[in-house]
């Protein structure tokens, strides 16, 4: 009796799933159109996005061989970490952040506060004359930096002769040419960032600054007291995608020092490069990409959660 | 005036310098590339011992020399002419001509001697067919995200917006592999097709048809309108807007490319603008101010581009900030 009641809920059970695979089938067919639509963007997603994915993190375990890999396991996890030029590189890209994206989000931050009050007109002009020069390729900005940056007719020595400084070899020394290149980053103006602080600005509820005003507060209070305040959700976007884009940094490098002189300005990305495509080890390369992916999303955790609950 | 009022002039005025010194800070650079790809080239007129090569001089020139020296020599000429002196003439006017030739030297070495044209070309084609394509297929798969109910929506779009903040280097060698596979290598196709598989736009194309009206689709529907015509009538003149903003940012996107140009592309005559451009500063022939001229002709387009569709930018870029 018992074993009878037991196969036939198995029956109802299997002919229920069953009828539901056939009414999601039956659902997918009536919507065919919407996959016929979504069919391009899947197969390329799946193709240079999804398998690529999943094949960096099989990679990272493997030692890559064109006549057929072979597993290491966590070979080349250990292999990336003990070596120098990995390990500074990793030092190299931290400090260069931790340099660089306070510098853009406070630069941003202090442009677009200047810009703000000033009218329509006066706005646009500066946020088109300080993003003009963010629109150009970093590879044309780094060319003309490195050329500034010469010894001998660098126009950097130049200015600094005005104060009596004697010419520095910026690039050249393995202690100014970290600095150097943070320099640059720092002169180049948050054009993006001052646009996306000048939108969140004028969105702020004028009616706050109002009665701030009413209650005596003057220019600088009502600054710190209500307009930074309001805008901590831009400064947390700012700030992580700033973080992300200075982990990438590369096209400074091989255009300006090539990660010279010594080990001086290796970078992560710099790194995988060379370990990828100058001695074909891709499958320590795929776990230095790997590793710097869980760096950047540790990064971005952090900052989102200490910047979300601290006021 | 009030004293309150002359403060807040002053204020003013001092935002005013302060916003004026910095935006002349940033455009600086700039001006670097144009002003050294015009700069004079070992160049000697009657009152100089030797010839001097003003790209590289110390102290560094700060403006095109030839300019102020062509309006010398053109003076000189007239003096000259005046004085019934001809010879002496000739010999200035010929001085013109060099100071204009030598200015403009970079520009004629650059089409002649190297790959530039097509470089320029190639970029080009490549940021538009991606553009194209890119926006096409986004709107596509957006509508249908944004508006029709099918099993493994949810999915589906989970699955391409938790890609969005990857970044491209992590998956560079896997990508890389998929290109060889492909026969692609060394190929334009080898920019556009791992391009197309780019989260953005997706997630920017939904995000602005869920805010257009079902009845519109609707009527549409009610009229006998096929899906792929109310596709074209309905969806794509609405969407117009944010068409826009991910035609601009595509289009950069793909123009500044560098990193994965260099990897893929090995024959000179397939390069991009930036990765040619690094092929000339590697070479180690060209002086800085060919260099710089070929600075000038890739950074030129992106310019005019920026100032002709601002608009969007600043509208791109508002829209990324509000999302969170």
């Amino acid at each position: 009796m018992e074993t009878n009641t037991v196969t036939e809920r198995k029956v109802q059970q299997r002919s229920t799933t069953k009828s539901k695979t056939k009414k999601v089938l039956k659902e997918m067919y009536k919507n065919k159109v919407a996959y016929l639509f979504l069919m391009p963007k899947l197969l390329f997603f799946f193709l240079f996005m999804l398998v690529p994915i999943v094949w960096a993190f099989i990679l990272s375990f493997q030692e890559f061989n064109i006549m057929g890999s072979t597993w290491i396991g966590f070979d080349n996890y250990i292999t990336a970490f003990q070596s120098k030029v990995f390990k500074v590189s990793l030092w190299n890209t931290f400090l260069y952040t931790v340099v660089t994206v306070p510098a853009f989000v406070i630069t941003a931050l202090i442009i677009a506060s200047l810009v703000q009050p000033l009218g329509k007109l006066s706005q646009s002009f500066f946020r088109a004359a300080f993003y003009l020069p963010t629109v150009t390729s970093m590879v044309i900005i780094a060319m003309v930096w490195r050329w500034m940056y010469n010894y001998r007719f660098g126009i950097f020595n130049y200015i600094i002769g005005w104060f009596g400084f004697e010419p520095v070899n910026w690039l050249g020394q393995s202690d100014s040419a970290l600095p150097a290149l943070m320099i640059m980053s720092i002169l180049i103006p948050p054009g993006a960032g001052i646009i996306i602080y000048l939108a969140a600005m004028n969105d702020i509820d004028q009616s706050l600054y109002e009665a701030a005003r009413i209650d005596g507060a003057n220019a600088f209070q009502r600054w710190l007291r209500i307009t930074i305040p309001m805008l901590k959700p831009t400064t947390l976007y700012l700030v992580i995608l700033s973080t992300i884009g200075s982990f990438q940094v590369f096209t400074q490098i091989i255009m300006m020092t090539g990660g010279g002189p010594g080990n001086a300005t290796e970078t992560i990305v710099h790194v995988i490069y060379k370990t990828a495509f100058r001695d074909f080890k891709f499958g320590l390369a795929s776990a230095q990409s790997v590793i710097l992916f869980f760096i950047i999303m540790i990064f971005a955790i952090f900052q989102y959660r200490t910047l979300r609950d601290h006021h | 005036m009030k004293p309150k009022q002359v403060n807040q002039k002053v204020g003013k005025m001092l935002i005013y310098i302060t916003l004026i010194f910095m935006a002349i800070v940033s455009l600086l650079p700039l001006y670097w590339v144009f002003a050294t790809s015009l700069q004079l080239p070992s160049y000697q007129n009657e009152t100089m011992e030797e010839p001097v090569n003003y790209v590289e001089s110390t102290p560094p020139k700060l403006y095109p020399v030839g300019v102020k020296e062509y309006f010398h020599q053109w003076q000189k000429r007239e003096a000259a002419e005046d004085a019934g002196n001809d010879t002496q003439a000739a010999y200035h006017d010929e001085k013109m001509d060099e100071v204009v030739t030598k200015t403009f030297e970079g520009f004629v070495i650059l089409f002649e001697r190297t790959n530039i044209m097509k470089w320029l070309l190639n970029s080009l084609y490549i940021s538009i067919v991606t553009t194209v394509a890119i926006v096409l297929i986004d709107t596509m798969s957006g509508y249908v995200l944004a508006k029709k109910k099918f099993p493994g929506k949810m999915i589906i779009f989970w699955a391409i917006i938790s890609t969005m903040m990857i970044p491209e280097q992590v998956t560079l060698v896997p990508t890389f592999m998929m290109v060889q596979k492909l026969q692609l290598f060394d190929t334009h196709w080898a920019l556009i097709f791992p391009s197309l598989a780019l989260a953005f736009g997706v997630f920017l194309m939904r995000q602005f048809l869920l805010a257009i009206p079902d009845e519109l689709i609707e009527a549409a529907k009610i009229d006998g309108a096929s899906e792929w015509k109310i596709f074209w009538t309905v969806i794509v003149p609405l969407a117009k807007p944010a068409m826009a903003v991910l035609s601009i940012f595509t289009f950069v996107l793909m123009w500044n490319s560098f990193l994965w140009p260099i990897i893929v592309l090995n024959d000179e005559n397939l390069l991009t603008l930036p990765a040619g451009l690094k092929t000339l500063q590697d070479a180690n022939l060209a002086s800085f101010k060919l260099l710089m001229t070929g600075a000038t002709v890739a950074a030129i387009p992106m310019i005019v581009f920026f100032l002709l569709f601002q608009r969007y930018f600043v509208k791109g870029l508002s829209m990324g900030g509000v999302k969170q």
